[in-house]
């Protein structure tokens, strides 16, 4: 039986206040807790960005982060990017761009993808390339999801 | 409003080509999809197996009561609890273990409350073993007096594929160049984003419900059962969305019945998921293969001849790896007129992990053979490379000696188009020129083709699929397909292509395949087949459903059902698009009159192939396809790295369906060939995987993707839906041998032995230098 210790955080928008174990991953947290399965496991290990989130503001590997370390912080997922059925401009994109086959890394991708065009709304392709070099995807070859974002950042230039 | 649409006239239109959104993307893009990872049954149990993590053991005892004390623990199972049960190709692989055979071998597995609990669990599991001396390569499988690894197979020698024709001794002696050499691929795996999940449930009459990631539902029925001991027919398959496959899933591989088994004996569903490291030891791999292949050739530049003679470790078990010869030989025979040839295949058993299917099948392996083995008689010929590979080009309506019939053949036409798109002759000349100018980075441009088939594998006595399609009252239309979707977009095809016959709009057309009591047969997602011959399926029962629409509607109009069509949601003259009713009222009208008539179709499309049979001569796919890839490459000499900066890829695709779909099959694929030439490896060391991760097997990212040019060629094919044909394994296989190619190019040095990662270039670079 792992310790417990009570928790207070803001996640997409909402306060929170859970107990959990202390030796509890924020990744175990949200799908195991918060019924949040959007964002995914593939490796446990910070590898492949299928778990990503956004933590005030910056993106982690949400299975790098323990989930007491969330106190006070305000937590983005997948699930808070989209306003009810409508579509996040960034997801919207991805499906118009035919950047979503399998599907198993796009919240992880879409969720960097979106952080990298708010810090930096005139992102070049090459700038694109490296700030999703940790997000592994196996079917698309990447072109897409770059053609995606690339859209996006076009909308808003 | 039948009067303000009297007056309308609709234009005939056509979906095809078009870019068609893949219908669950909104859902996978916002998190909303649940995949059969993320899955939760009531009752539901976590499972957990115990390999072996050693390759060649006896098993003197197990100790299971400790894991079985632990609070949450429902379940320990172990080979002893189990009757003898069977599985995989030749039978020669079970659910659980009592002798080790290899790193992956399952001794036991734990049923829990969670998944923490069960893990906790194997680790109070004791077992004591024997170690027996191991076979780690296929000369030690050879060797006299080897270790047995299958006492049913004493000789270690597992499957044996051959096909000859022609007199190879005057072929030999017709040749005035013969090369000769030995090309080892070597173990990758598929990787999927999602890692290997199986949840078990038996109802209270016996029968399994298992959701499962399979692309083969309906023959895995068949498979599963004799694995659990009872009928295939008390078996459903559900099939959740999925994270990928790529071939991983065309075998039951010992996870699932051992979920299966766990849920028989507890009650309650049984859920087993693998971790990355598990996925990683415990997946199927590519099968690695040593090709030794000999290429004879005219001094004109005609082919003679080719002989090779493909050795292939087995590892412990037999899986779809080991038949790939089956499609190696069809390029042996089939890539370019090859007059004569000698194939020889045969798989050695050893302690090593072991091989399923995986994209591009075998074929992956045998072009980065014979499409170097095209360049390096180009240059000793010293002839124009377009050239000489066009004068051994095969033709439409050409025959391989193994009666694969090229009814459309457009290898040509591919070669010609890639060439002129990327100026392949001229660079080709400079870099080699380059080639002794001082300089750190070096160019270099390579090309590949290779052939596949395009119209489905008939591998079993059937290669169809089944379709049921009906419309409701609203002009809705459900499609129930046997074809599985596992991100490849079937979803957006056969929405497309039922759009296009019944005029309705895409949004409007439902799939429903994913359940194995709902569908029709199908053979399975796998061999570049599922356009080709669930669209044409789901293509025949959409004409029949249009036939029965426009039958009823010539009796109201008063006009022959020829001079109908359906187009926007209305039935309309076909000549000039003038509205007759509205689709839906049409319906109405059917369906609520004194003698019903309720469109309900179905289809069973079987393709016009052959079985492939022993002699392995036969037109065993309804199509072939050709692919060209040039890839230009940048080596740094230093460094030993290969950055591949563009790939023009030009590809006979029969006709364009969903171009978006279409292109994002081209990118995909392109991406595994990419990481099977330059970075993925698994290592293995006495039996045992040393990189089960992805920091130490590197799969390509973003930063290491070309620029893309793609020309699709359309060849019309007869039998395919609107003259399409199969086409996404084509570019995983021809990629990594133009990339060899250009790597030859711009260092003098060819690469018989993948991948080309920088160690290898590096030292084989500074070799050369200090040679």
């Amino acid at each position: 039986m792992s310790v417990k210790t009570e928790l207070e955080f803001t996640i997409n928008g909402r306060p929170v206040n859970i107990e959990v174990p202390v030796d509890m991953t924020v990744l175990n947290l949200l799908r195991d807790m918060l019924d949040l399965k959007g964002t995914k496991y593939a490796c446990g290990e910070g590898e492949c960005g299928a778990c990503t989130i956004e933590v005030d503001g910056m993106t982690i590997n949400s299975c790098l982060m323990m989930a007491v370390d969330l106190q006070g912080r305000e937590v983005m997922t997948i699930e808070g990017l989209s306003k009810g059925n409508a579509l996040h401009p960034m997801q919207k994109s991805f499906v118009d761009h035919g950047a979503v086959q399998c599907g198993f890394c796009m919240p992880g991708m879409i969720i960097q993808a979106n952080y990298l065009v708010k810090k930096n709304p005139d992102l070049t392709r090459e700038e694109m390339k490296r700030g999703l070099e940790g997000n592994v995807c196996r079917c698309t070859g990447y072109t897409k999801v770059l053609d995606a974002v690339a859209a996006v950042v076009g909308l808003r230039g | 409003m039948s009067e303000q649409v009297a007056f309308q006239h609709i234009e005939k239109t056509s979906l095809i080509g078009k870019r068609i959104k893949k219908p669950d993307a909104p859902a996978k893009a916002t998190g909303k999809t649940r995949y059969i990872n993320d899955m939760v049954l009531p009752q539901m149990l976590y499972g957990k197996i115990l390999h072996a993590g050693r390759a060649h053991a006896e098993i003197i005892s197990i100790d299971t009561s400790e894991a079985e004390k632990l609070a949450g623990v429902h379940l320990v199972v172990t080979a002893q609890d189990t009757p003898e049960l069977r599985l995989g190709f030749v039978k020669d692989n079970a659910p659980l273990k009592n002798k080790i055979r290899c790193e992956r071998d399952e001794v036991a597995a734990v049923a829990a409350e969670s998944e923490a609990i069960a893990a906790a669990a194997l680790k109070l599991i004791r077992v004591d073993y024997k170690d027996l001396p191991g076979v780690y390569t296929i000369e030690e499988s050879q060797r006299e007096g080897a270790p047995v690894i299958q006492e049913r197979f004493p000789d270690n020698k597992s499957l044996k594929f051959e096909f000859k024709a022609g007199d190879l001794a005057q072929a030999e002696a017709d040749s005035d160049i013969i090369l000769d050499d030995t090309f080892n691929v070597h173990y990758v795996t598929h990787c999927c984003m999602g890692t290997s999940c199986a949840i078990a449930d038996f109802d209270h009459n016996g029968k399994l419900t298992i959701y499962s990631q399979t692309q083969y539902p309906y023959n895995y029925k068949m498979d599963l059962a004799p694995a659990l001991g009872i009928d295939p027919g008390d078996i459903r398959v559900i099939q959740p969305p999925t994270g990928g496959s790529f071939g991983a899933k065309l075998d039951v591989y010992p996870f699932e019945p051992v979920a299966a088994i766990l849920a028989q004996k507890t009650g309650r569903p049984v859920k087993i998921l693998f971790d990355r490291e598990e996925e990683f030891i415990n997946s199927p791999t590519r099968q690695p293969a040593s090709m030794h292949l000999r290429t004879g050739c005219t001094k004109d530049g005609i082919l003679t001849f080719r002989a090779a003679d493909v050795e292939m470790d087995n590892g412990a078990y037999t899986s779809w790896g080991a038949t790939v010869p089956v499609i190696m030989m069809r390029t042996t025979s089939g890539h370019y007129r090859v007059p004569v040839v000698d194939f020889k295949g045969q798989a050695y058993y050893t302690n090593n992990s072991y091989a399923g299917s995986f994209r591009g099948y075998g074929n992956v392996q045998m072009t980065y053979a014979t499409a170097q083995h095209m360049d390096m008689l180009a240059e000793k010929l010293d002839m124009d490379p377009i050239e000489f590979r066009l004068k051994n080009a095969q033709k439409s309506g050409e025959y391989t000696p193994q009666k694969s019939y090229l009814r459309e053949c457009a290898l040509a036409e591919c070669l010609t188009t890639a060439a002129e798109a990327s100026d392949y002759v001229a660079k080709l000349g400079k870099y080699t020129d380059d080639r002794k100018a001082q300089g750190r980075y070096k160019r270099g441009i390579g090309l590949a083709s290779s052939i596949h088939n395009a119209g489905g594998a008939k591998i079993h006595k059937s290669d169809g699929c089944g379709t049921i399609l009906k419309m409701d009252d609203y002009a809705r239309v459900t499609v129930i397909t046997g074809a599985s979707e596992i991100g490849q977009g079937i979803d957006a095809v056969i929405g497309q292509i039922v759009s296009e016959e019944l005029g309705v709009p895409v949004e409007h057309v439902t799939l429903v395949n994913n359940d194995s009591d709902l569908g029709p047969w199908d053979v399975g997602v796998h061999a570049s087949r599922t356009t080709f011959i669930a669209g044409n399926g789901a293509r025949r029962a959409a004409i029949k459903a249009k036939k029965q629409i426009l039958a009823a509607a010539s009796k109201q109009a008063n006009v022959t059902a020829e001079e109908l069509d359906l187009r926007g949601g209305f039935v309309v003259q076909d000549k000039d698009g003038a509205v007759v009713t509205k689709l839906d009222k049409m319906l109405r009208q059917m369906h609520f009159q004194p003698e019903p008539d309720v469109v309900m179709v179905s289809d069973y499309y079987e393709p016009n192939s052959e079985p492939e049979g022993r002699d392995h001569i036969s037109d065993h796919s309804a199509a072939y396809s050709h692919a060209v890839h040039i890839a230009e490459v940048v080596v740094d000499t230093l460094t030993g790295e290969v950055k591949v900066e563009k790939v023009t890829m030009a590809q006979d695709v029969g006709r364009v369906i969903n171009r978006m779909g279409l292109e994002a099959q081209m990118e995909g694929g392109m991406a595994f060939g990419l990481g099977f030439a330059l970075s993925e490896e698994m290592l293995f060391e006495e039996g045992r995987l040393q990189n089960p991760n992805f920091r130490d097997y590197k799969v390509p990212t973003a930063p290491e993707m070309p620029e893309i040019e793609m020309h699709f060629i359309e060849s019309d094919c007869e039998e395919g839906p609107y003259g399409a044909k199969g086409i996404a394994e084509l570019p995983t296989i021809v990629v990594a041998p133009a990339i060899a190619n250009a790597v030859y190019n711009a260092t003098g040095i060819r690469f018989f032995n993948p991948p080309m990662t920088p160690e290898k270039v590096a030292r084989a670079i500074w070799e050369k230098k200090n040679a």
